[in-house]
């Protein structure tokens, strides 16, 4: 794959994942336990041998920057390619941000061509899934396609979600719906794109100079090309998952813990590679019991795990009972804890006694858009003190202390 | 100031039995993902030692795949970084590596070159977590030609297995006994030298050429009245997993049992670099049963596991029992198999219902057994 580079779209800040991603972008959210959402992405190009990458960076990148580095965990620290962060830059002439997914590649036009590729792939930071994308170059050029979209069929009651996809016999699409109300198939486009580069790069370069054109590849450059040009749909069968929503996020990572997975991380053909820190194996002990879960390295379990994905450094006190929770990595549960539906971000200490996701859903009075079912969220590095409870479909900020025995009712929130 | 790290890793050691015929001691994998070496290791490169050389000889091919280019330790470097130091034929003649001054001897090469002053030296089989910083100072302050590390050993060690020093009140070292039935002291030498690399190399060309290849016996106790000898006493948790394969057990099991030392070793004095294997994080079914024990990465556990040790990617199925335990990487044990008291190597299988129980010393599966 070496006349291949990959280009992976890590600016979009995911509003719909709320507080989790207000200091953070959504590819460097924590995912799995030990993994961050762009991870599955990297590790996919490596997977597939492509060695060359472009990570288009926009929305608060820091943790993002520091997690991908030079790429040593993805063995990206080479000679000629490797991984390179590509964030807005200003000219001379002017300063702009990325305006669209499109003008994002148009302004890395220069990037691209010092490589010199035939194919760029056009990638997402924020999707779980594993893919060959070397099997998905050779389908475009083996169709002679000048873009190739990757599809995947989904049921028609979720069609209105995505971009939906009309095809020929040849699988050459002939029609687009961008979430339509009456969706015309079921084959929806992941968002994953082959691209031809001496023709795309034509085409970035025209949307580029078209005022009215919101310079988004979904929106205005596919259905650009698909009238004059050979657009195919690649059909992908695996897992896919977009975890773009607080729910499909909490029920994407507890869906590891099933007796049989949908997703493989286990899988020694296509390991997941990430940057984690060096901790020593999980400890459970005498007092402790893990039923159904995920645990990390470096977690000290003295209570009571069931249902759950408790990720790197996590301390849980005696007596405390976690269930149906994502915690990520080195949060610290005190003693006689009750933590239920709730996802606890990076950091973040809860101390003795504390109640969460206790009683009936009741709706949001913080953002009904984004929370709006029984999960309870709690931000990064905060703090609760002793014996808080909190109902239902509560938020709560990042970097927040919640003073001792507050009592935050369902639907709650504490900014 | 700039200090050399060597780490001594080529010695052959009987008691291991089993657990050492296809590795060096240094390489024995402890306490669910390390392998004993990183410990030594890891303690230089947080102490700033960035040049760090690892002799080997006995069974050396796991050591250095796990070494490597040094990555994990940062030690993957332009100036300094790891060198692998082996016997190796020459014009002059070819020798193994006939002790351990011996071994420094032949690679002299590697001691005058370098901007080095100083050389720390430790050993690959011991298992504690210091910053050899403060040893330092204590070698300047005394003003110091050697210094030895030594601990005030407690009774769960049996000490007429170690070597002892006498000290004066200033902790100069007047005797060292090694391994005498009726030790002067309780003070035991911890096998770390600190040392000024020309009189090293002074101290090298005077004994071995004459046929002395013991670094403690022929270099440093006879030249304990001309050497400013000092003894720094270091008083964490510490252990030599080389005496046996009880006390290879038994430093594992403490490892499981006092969170102290899990502290200690894990999360004080800088981390435990060791090689990464990008496994998942550890799953539990519903069927597991996990109590008092230390699980890493990559396992499946679907059984009941206690007062045990498992490794990365050991899968542990539906109703099989593990109890008092080592489960080194990737081993398998199946449907309702009991094992306990039992050290399993890697790669191992245990087949459904199977029994597998050690007495008073764990019995010892070896490397790709299936039983």
């Amino acid at each position: 794959m070496k006349n291949v580079i990959g280009l992976i779209l890590a600016g979009g800040q995911g509003t719909r994942l709320g507080v989790l991603t207000e200091k953070i972008p959504k590819p460097a959210v924590q995912f799995g336990g030990k993994y961050r959402i762009i991870d599955f992405t990297l590790s996919n190009c490596v997977n597939s041998g492509i060695y060359r990458i472009g990570v288009l960076t926009q929305y608060r990148p820091h943790l993002l920057n520091k997690h991908i580095g030079i790429g040593k965990p993805w063995d990206l620290d080479r000679k000629g390619g490797g991984v390179t962060i590509l964030q807005p830059y200003s000219t001379l002439t002017e300063s702009v941000w990325y305006k669209g997914t499109a003008d994002a590649v148009y302004q890395n036009i220069e990037f691209i061509e010092e490589y010199d590729p035939e194919y760029i792939v056009v990638l997402s930071g924020d999707h779980i899934y594993s893919m060959d994308y070397s099997e998905f170059v050779y389908y475009h050029i083996s169709k002679g396609a000048l873009a190739t979209i990757a599809c995947m069929e989904v049921p028609l009651s979720e069609a209105h979600r995505f971009g939906i996809m009309i095809t020929d016999i040849d699988n050459k699409i002939i029609d687009f719906q961008e979430k339509p109300r009456e969706p015309k198939s079921n084959l929806a486009s992941l968002g994953i794109y082959v691209f031809t580069w001496e023709f795309i790069k034509q085409v970035l370069i025209d949307d580029a100079k078209d005022e009215k054109s919101d310079h988004d590849f979904g929106k205005n450059v596919i259905p650009k090309i698909l009238s004059t040009e050979k657009v195919y749909a690649y059909p992908f069968e695996g897992y896919w998952q977009d975890v773009g929503t607080i729910q499909s996020y909490w029920e994407t990572n507890l869906e590891l813990v099933r007796p049989i997975p949908p997703f493989n991380l286990h899988d020694p053909n296509w390991r997941i590679y990430t940057r984690s820190e060096e901790m020593q194996p999980a400890y459970v002990s005498e007092s402790g019991e893990v039923r159904n879960s995920i645990i990390s390295e470096g977690c000290e379990i003295y209570g009571y795990v069931e249902n759950s994905v408790i990720s790197q450094g996590v301390l849980i006190g005696e007596g405390s009972v976690i269930k149906n929770s994502v915690i990520m990595t080195k949060v610290e549960i005190g003693s006689n804890v009750i933590i239920e539906d709730s996802i606890i971000a990076e950091n973040t200490i809860i101390k003795d006694g504390c109640k969460i996701g206790v009683g009936k859903f009741a709706e949001s009075k913080y953002d009904k858009k984004v929370y709006n079912s029984d999960i309870t969220v709690i931000g990064m590095d905060s703090i609760l003190e002793e014996n808080c409870s909190l109902g239902k479909n509560v938020v709560v900020g990042n970097d927040r202390i919640v003073p001792k025995a507050t009592q935050i009712e369902s639907g709650g929130f504490f900014m | 100031m700039k200090v050399l790290g060597l780490i001594l890793a080529g010695g052959k050691s009987d008691a291991l039995g089993k657990l050492v015929f296809k590795r060096a001691s240094a390489a024995l994998p402890v306490f669910g993902k390390y392998r004993a070496i990183d410990f030594t290791l890891s303690n230089m490169v947080n102490s700033g030692i960035y040049k760090v050389g690892v002799l080997t000889q006995y069974n050396p091919r796991s050591l250095m795949d796990h070494l490597g280019s040094g990555k994990e330790w940062d030690l993957d470097r332009k100036h300094g970084g790891l060198y692998i130091l082996q016997p190796y034929l020459g014009m002059t003649g070819e020798y193994w590596y006939r002790g351990t001054a011996d071994a420094l001897f032949q690679n002299t090469t590697m001691l005058r070159r370098g901007d080095e002053d100083y050389v720390l030296i430790g050993s690959g089989d011991h298992i504690y977590k210091v910053l050899y910083n403060d040893m330092f100072s204590y070698h300047f302050a005394k003003g110091a030609d050697v210094t030895l590390m030594v601990k005030e050993l407690d009774e769960t060690y049996d000490v007429k297995d170690y070597g002892v020093v006498v000290t004066e009140a200033d902790g100069r070292i007047k005797e060292i006994h090694e391994k005498v039935q009726n030790p002067p002291s309780r003070k035991a030498f911890l096998g770390v030298y600190f040392i000024n690399k020309y009189l090293l190399l002074d101290l090298l060309y005077d004994t071995v050429p004459a046929g002395k290849y013991d670094l403690l016996l022929d270099v440093i106790i006879p030249n304990l009245d001309k050497l400013r000898v000092y003894a720094y006493e270091f008083n964490g948790y510490w252990r030599n997993i080389k005496k046996g394969i009880n006390e290879y057990y038994k430093t594992n099991m403490e490892v499981v049992n006092n969170r102290k030392i899990r502290e200690e070793l894990f999360l004080k004095h800088g981390k435990v670099y060791t090689k990464l294997k990008d496994y998942p994080p550890a799953k539990y079914t519903g069927t597991a049963r996990v109590s008092n024990s230390m699980i890493a990465d990559g396992c499946i556990i679907s059984g009941a596991v206690r007062n045990s040790v498992i490794f990365r990617g050991v899968v542990v199925r539906a109703g099989a029992r593990v109890e008092n335990s080592i489960i080194m990487q990737d081993s398998v044990i199946e449907e309702g198999a009991v094992v306990r008291n039992a050290i399993i190597d890697k790669n191992c299988v245990v087949r459904a219902e199977q029994v597998l129980v050690g007495d008073f010393e764990p019995v010892v599966l070896e490397k790709w057994m299936v039983i």
